[in-house]
């Protein structure tokens, strides 16, 4: 009996090492498995940051923020002028709409409508940038007549931005608890103010969080302005600011990346990394700035 | 009902959006109605775009004014998206399944934080950076050691020949930085899921006697196999209407089907921006209005799409609450 009992272990052992060990090897498998895909999804972006800084760091000069795109120039003036004018014209737009939209949903939205304007929020957001650019050449260039101009762009930008900025707002005015509202009719004080004074100073943070993320989508749109700003090699008209921004074609710093890098000569390929250098490092240090302080909110 | 001027104007400004939505839908059908009308059903299954003689007498075919000659047909292009999109899930998935499950568990928690930024920070990356990364670096890589490579090795299989000609561009660099691009939605989305893995879960797992790996395969992840169908579509979704990154690196294939991964293609969304110069031309406004008529197929692909993503990350099959972005 015993002997039986000792020969079953003896013959079970090495079958249970085999398989034991074969589950140790697939575990560390996994593992490096797992650390390559790691590596492979950061690999890129720090590639994309070290050949976009290197280039465009050997293409930096003064000349860049004196001199306009070719033919004009050598610089990229005109395309830095021109992001800021967008992106400050489609904030100044979308933010009093998104941040609105947003006080909306969080103070009152808790019923049909608001659930609508919220999945609908949500269809523009995942709608292709590229759909909303031809929306506007439609409408907007074409049977309005505004023609390839700054405002134009800066509308569809805005179209593009503003559910982010409700969707942010919201979900800040939500943070806020609700015995501030409650503490804020308690003194008397009316809708506005309880809103203007107590719940937005209260989710600041967030708000302002949800306005950087969307200036640094505007300024790295680039298809929904190709045929709503158009290109221009000129900087705006200082002679005549108000028209040359509601009339002329307008230029940009991604639709220089786009286009210089398809050209044959080395100057616009160095043009191209430059831009695409300034434009990542706005973005980055948005995205890294807002990661950062929002972290050190949290945990304070 | 008592009239609140201050909750009116808030009303109307949130108003707005599902306004600018309704307009976009509304003045692309209008604006496409004729196109829609002419090119029938056969738009979505006809091969060949062309504008047609834009320099002669137009002609009326079917009650319509349209060049001589002019036909629109998209298959090529919505094959086009569908297979780059295709090849882009096959490849961004094990990749962000991977990187997800290594952050969670095998990161020490101190620098956790540090990596899974730079996963964000790939999402925030503007799509053009991409497109000029695709064009610096991965085109030759793919045109002089990846393409070649694959098509020794495998090139008996007809979707891996034709490495060696072509430069690069081609339906295989549009999508690996389509893959590149939709990685960090899929990776966050799992990541976050991950965490919120209950910890009992996990320990009795490990009192099992599982091995840590065995713990995240096979107790883990199908507790979060839901969310991670969810985080994929929406990266599907992502990936369909991507635009500058896919127009600048697939080389701009026309009229022809894509045969390998190393053909050319276009995309709806790179079409779109790639043909509105030519399609100006058209005196009789035909084919502007074609391409109105496609920024909708591509509308009504991406809706189905996010819709698809918000029922599967809705929680009804989930064990684990999906934390909404």
């Amino acid at each position: 009996m015993s002997a039986t009992a000792s020969t079953n272990a003896a013959a079970a052992r090495p079958a249970r090492g085999v398989r034991e060990w074969r589950r140790a090897v697939t575990s560390k498998l996994g593992w490096i498995a797992c650390g390559v895909a790691l590596l492979l999804v950061i690999g890129p972006l720090l590639d994309i940051v070290w050949v976009v800084a290197y280039n465009g760091v050997s293409a930096f000069s003064p000349r860049l923020f004196t001199s306009s795109t070719p033919p004009t120039g050598v610089g990229l003036w005109n395309a830095i002028e021109g992001t800021a004018i967008i992106a400050a014209a489609a904030m100044a737009i979308a933010v009093p709409i998104g941040v609105g939209a947003g006080i909306y949903l969080a103070e009152y939205g808790n019923n049909r409508l608001g659930g609508t304007i919220r999945f609908m929020s949500d269809v523009l957001t995942g709608t292709p940038s590229i759909v909303l650019g031809y929306f506007s050449y439609i409408v907007l260039v074409g049977a309005l007549g505004w023609g390839l101009s700054a405002p134009a762009g800066a509308v569809t930008v805005a179209i593009l931005i503003v559910p982010y900025l409700a969707r942010i707002t919201e979900l800040a005015l939500r943070q806020v608890p609700n015995t501030m509202r409650e503490a804020g009719f308690a003194l008397g004080a009316k809708e506005p103010t309880v809103i203007f004074r107590i719940i937005l100073p209260g989710a600041r943070s967030g708000v302002i969080t949800g306005a950087l993320l969307a200036l640094a989508i505007s300024v790295g749109e680039t298809a929904p302005l190709i045929y709503t700003a158009g290109f221009s090699s000129f900087p705006l008209n200082l002679h005549h600011p108000v028209h040359s921004f509601l009339h002329n074609q307008i230029g940009y710093l991604t639709y220089v990346i786009w286009s210089f890098i398809e050209q044959p000569d080395a100057t616009s390929h160095a043009l191209a990394f430059a831009a695409a250098f300034l434009v990542m490092v706005f973005v980055l240090i948005i995205n890294i700035g807002v990661r950062l302080a929002l972290r050190r909110t949290k945990f304070t | 009902m008592k009239i609140r001027p201050f909750r009116l104007t808030l009303l109307s400004l949130s108003l707005l959006i599902p306004a600018a939505l309704c307009a976009v839908v509304l003045f692309l059908l209008i604006f496409s109605a004729q196109a829609i009308g002419f090119n029938g059903l056969g738009f979505l299954s006809r091969i060949t775009w062309n504008l047609g003689d834009l320099y002669g007498d137009p002609v009326t075919t079917r009650g319509v004014v349209v060049p001589n000659g002019a036909s629109y047909g998209i298959l090529v292009f919505v094959c086009g998206t569908l297979l780059s999109s295709f090849i882009a899930i096959c490849i961004a998935v094990p990749l962000s399944v991977g990187a997800a499950i290594f952050l969670s568990e095998a990161v020490p928690p101190r620098i956790r934080p540090v990596l899974s930024m730079l996963v964000e920070l790939v999402a925030v990356v503007p799509s053009v950076v991409f497109g000029l990364w695709g064009i610096a670096v991965l085109v030759p890589f793919i045109g002089n050691v990846m393409g070649p490579a694959l098509s020794d090795t495998l090139g008996f299989i007809p979707i891996f020949a034709g490495g060696h000609s072509g430069g690069g561009y081609g339906l295989l660099a549009a999508s690996i930085v389509l893959a590149l691009m939709i990685t960090p939605i899929i990776a966050t989305t799992l990541l976050d899921a991950l965490m919120q893995v209950p910890r009992e879960n996990r320990e009795s797992a490990f009192a099992l006697g599982a091995t840590h790996f065995e713990v995240v395969s096979k107790a883990m992840m199908p507790m979060v196999r839901a969310t991670l169908i969810g985080g994929i579509v929406l990266a599907l979704g992502r990936a369909l209407g991507e635009t500058m990154a896919v127009l600048m690196v697939s080389g701009g294939g026309i009229n022809i089907l894509p045969t390998s991964l190393f053909s050319p293609i276009s995309t709806i969304a790179s079409f779109i921006v790639s043909q509105l110069d030519s399609a100006e031309g058209d005196s009789t406004n035909m084919a502007v209005r074609s391409l109105a008529e496609i920024a909708l197929v591509l509308f009504v692909i991406t809706l189905v799409t996010n819709a698809g993503a918000k029922l599967l990350s809705s929680g009804v099959l989930n064990n684990v609450r999906h934390r909404k972005h």
